[in-house]
């Protein structure tokens, strides 16, 4: 039987990642908290058997003393299979640990299985074209978890103790955190998008756009290129293999070319309507709705007729 | 000073295929990573603006000698290629190992840039990994870079929040797409790039033997069933009636 072991900086993570390992089949599940006691008692509460390291000279902004301290307690406790969350600093840590490990690693994980012995894991190939089965075969493992893939699990009565580990002077030194400006908009739970792309002229045209999500009872989601090139929107709103892979009920995706980096985000979509001025565009081929037409003209017209 | 790029070649994702659900390779170019390009474009930005000499990495087949001129033209003034069919599609674990191998034959290396994730596998380990096996440290997902003296100054992306850090030399740095624009070569830069030194190295030569068994295993890569009706609507009233018919708008 498989030894568990789950990280996350982030506590929402870390719970979903105690139900992944029981959806497995773990019967305990030993949770690493780094320099943070809330979570500790969070993932306890949870059932996790927690392990607490509280040492300075770990800053999560080095993810060298991270995956050392990792790889410490790994060793410690036997651990052999390791679930970690999906996230930019859980990918960062992912294969920092498995070099220390000489473990097999997946990330960006979206499903996870057991058959038999093995853990059957799905993740996106090929900027999103297919979607890859694949297993660790490796005895060291090491699976990356999107966040949100799983809910986090009832109360149960875990524990934590105190760990140490030793970690070397860092040469990563944190000058200054940002917050991100304030966008909390959660486009994976919209029942409905309206997804624009680089066919919108200008951010001018933007409260249009968001008149019409109104309008249908949604939200306003991009492709990559407005967020992060032009940025007119915030990256929250990225739909894709980059960004959220969203379910809705409607899409109405305008100015978009429909690259498989995009369309993977999208295609679970129940219904989707495809506006774009050129008829071969390839979103065309996605779509259950084509409208060949000027993306400004059609906001216009479905503002004032819905 | 040195800044090492590595950079993967892969098939040109636009131009892939699916039929019966499966990748169809055939006749499909090879290309260097997009984000790779960006990487690199952070490389020869600094050396433009001070003093460096950028050598562009790749692991892979033969095919990659020609991949590779793409980066020559690009700005890398030199390349080190390590050469093997056995590296085609080999697993991340294994591309580190050769990588790291190969930063360790280049001498008074400052900076080893990669792409965050790589074109086709787009996983993000590989830099990591490298970075763990030199013992390097590292800062990933940099949407700015500049240098300072025997220092770097990054500007980590996270989702909620960006953090600037500063890491003593030599370190591994992976890049977002957002750090720059990548240029586009011109012709003559093209042409020129055939002149550039090349390093051409195999697997024994670098020390890196592939493990007989594989660590992570392929059960299926399959496109998903995707039935789309794809109708074609000419105006929007007959696009607002068919969305009311499918209840998805005025509910
Ligand atoms: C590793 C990797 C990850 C990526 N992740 C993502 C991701 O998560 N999300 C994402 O979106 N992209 C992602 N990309 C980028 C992706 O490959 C595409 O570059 C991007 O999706 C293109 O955005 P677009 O369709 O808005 O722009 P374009 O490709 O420029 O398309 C614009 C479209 O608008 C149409 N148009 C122009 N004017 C009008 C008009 N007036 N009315 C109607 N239509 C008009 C054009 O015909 C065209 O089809 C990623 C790329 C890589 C390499
Ligand atoms: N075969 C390779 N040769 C050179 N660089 C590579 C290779 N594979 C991956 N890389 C680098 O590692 C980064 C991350 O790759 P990956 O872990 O596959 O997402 C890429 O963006 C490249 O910079």
């Amino acid at each position: 039987m498989a030894t568990f072991m789950i990280y996350s900086s982030k506590e929402k993570q870390a719970l979903e990642l105690i139900t992944a390992a029981k959806s497995v089949g773990a019967a305990a599940v030993k949770a690493v908290c780094i320099n943070d006691e809330a979570q500790a008692n969070a993932l306890a509460a949870a059932g996790a058997e927690v392990l607490l390291i509280n040492n300075d000279a770990i800053s999560l902004a080095d993810v060298a003393a991270v995956a050392s301290a990792l790889g410490q307690v790994a060793a410690q406790l036997g651990a052999d299979t390791i679930l970690l969350s999906s996230d930019r600093r859980g990918k960062e840590a992912a294969g920092r640990l498995a070099a220390i490990l000489d473990a097999g690693c997946l990330t960006d994980i979206s499903a996870i299985k057991a058959n038999g012995d093995k853990i059957e894991c799905q993740r996106n190939a090929l900027g999103g074209a297919t979607v890859a089965t694949q297993y660790i075969a490796s005895d060291k493992k090491i699976i990356a978890i999107r966040p949100k893939t799983f809910d986090a699990p009832g109360a149960g009565s875990g524990s934590v103790n105190a760990m140490t580990v030793d970690v070397k002077a860092s040469a990563v030194k944190l000058i200054e955190t940002k917050t991100r400006g304030g966008d909390s908009v959660d486009i994976e739970a919209a029942e409905a998008l309206v997804v624009v792309g680089q066919g919108l002229n200008s951010k001018d045209d933007l409260p249009a756009v968001e008149a019409l999500a109104k309008k249908l009872g949604g939200e306003v989601a991009c492709s990559k290129p407005v967020a992060t090139d032009k940025k007119w929107l915030s990256e929250e709103r990225i739909v894709g293999l980059s960004g959220k892979k969203c379910k809705p009920e409607l899409a109405i995706i305008l100015g978009i070319s429909g690259q498989v980096q995009f369309t993977v985000g999208i295609r679970d979509a129940k219904v989707i309507v495809a506006v774009n001025s050129d008829e071969n565009a390839t979103i065309n081929g996605m779509a259950d709705y084509i409208l060949t037409a000027d993306m400004h003209d059609v906001i216009k017209e479905m503002n004032s007729s819905l | 000073m040195n800044i090492v790029v590595a950079m993967k070649q892969v098939p040109d994702l636009q131009q892939v295929r699916i039929r019966n659900r499966e990748p169809v390779f055939t006749d499909v170019p090879l290309v260097l990573g997009n984000i790779d390009k960006n990487a690199l474009e952070a490389a020869v930005a600094i050396k433009e603006s001070g003093d460096a000499n950028v050598i562009a990495l790749s692991a892979g087949n033969e095919d990659v000698e020609d991949t590779i001129k793409e980066a020559l033209a690009a700005g890398a003034d030199e390349a080190f290629l390590v050469l093997d069919d056995k590296l085609n599609g080999a697993e991340s674990g294994v591309v580190a190992q050769v990588l790291a191998a190969a930063v360790k034959k280049i001498d008074d290396v400052g900076l080893i840039l990669f792409g965050e994730g790589s074109g086709d596998n787009y996983s993000g380990q590989v830099g990591s990994r490298v970075a763990e096996l030199l013992g390097l440290p590292q800062v990933a997902y940099a949407s700015a870079l500049e240098l300072k003296g025997d220092k770097a100054l990054v500007t980590r992306s996270l989702e909620d929040c960006t953090e600037i850090v500063e890491v003593t030399l030599p370190a591994v740095v992976t890049v977002l797409s957002d750090i720059n624009e990548a240029r586009i070569p011109s012709v003559t830069q093209i042409l020129k790039a055939g002149k550039k030194p090349k390093e051409v190295l195999e697997l024994d030569e670098v020390g890196v033997k592939i493990p007989p068994a594989a660590s992570v295993v392929t059960v299926s890569n399959l496109a998903p069933e995707t039935e789309r009706k794809r109708i074609v609507v000419k105006s929007v009233a007959e696009l607002i009636q068919s969305l009311t018919t499918e209840g998805v708008i005025g509910r």
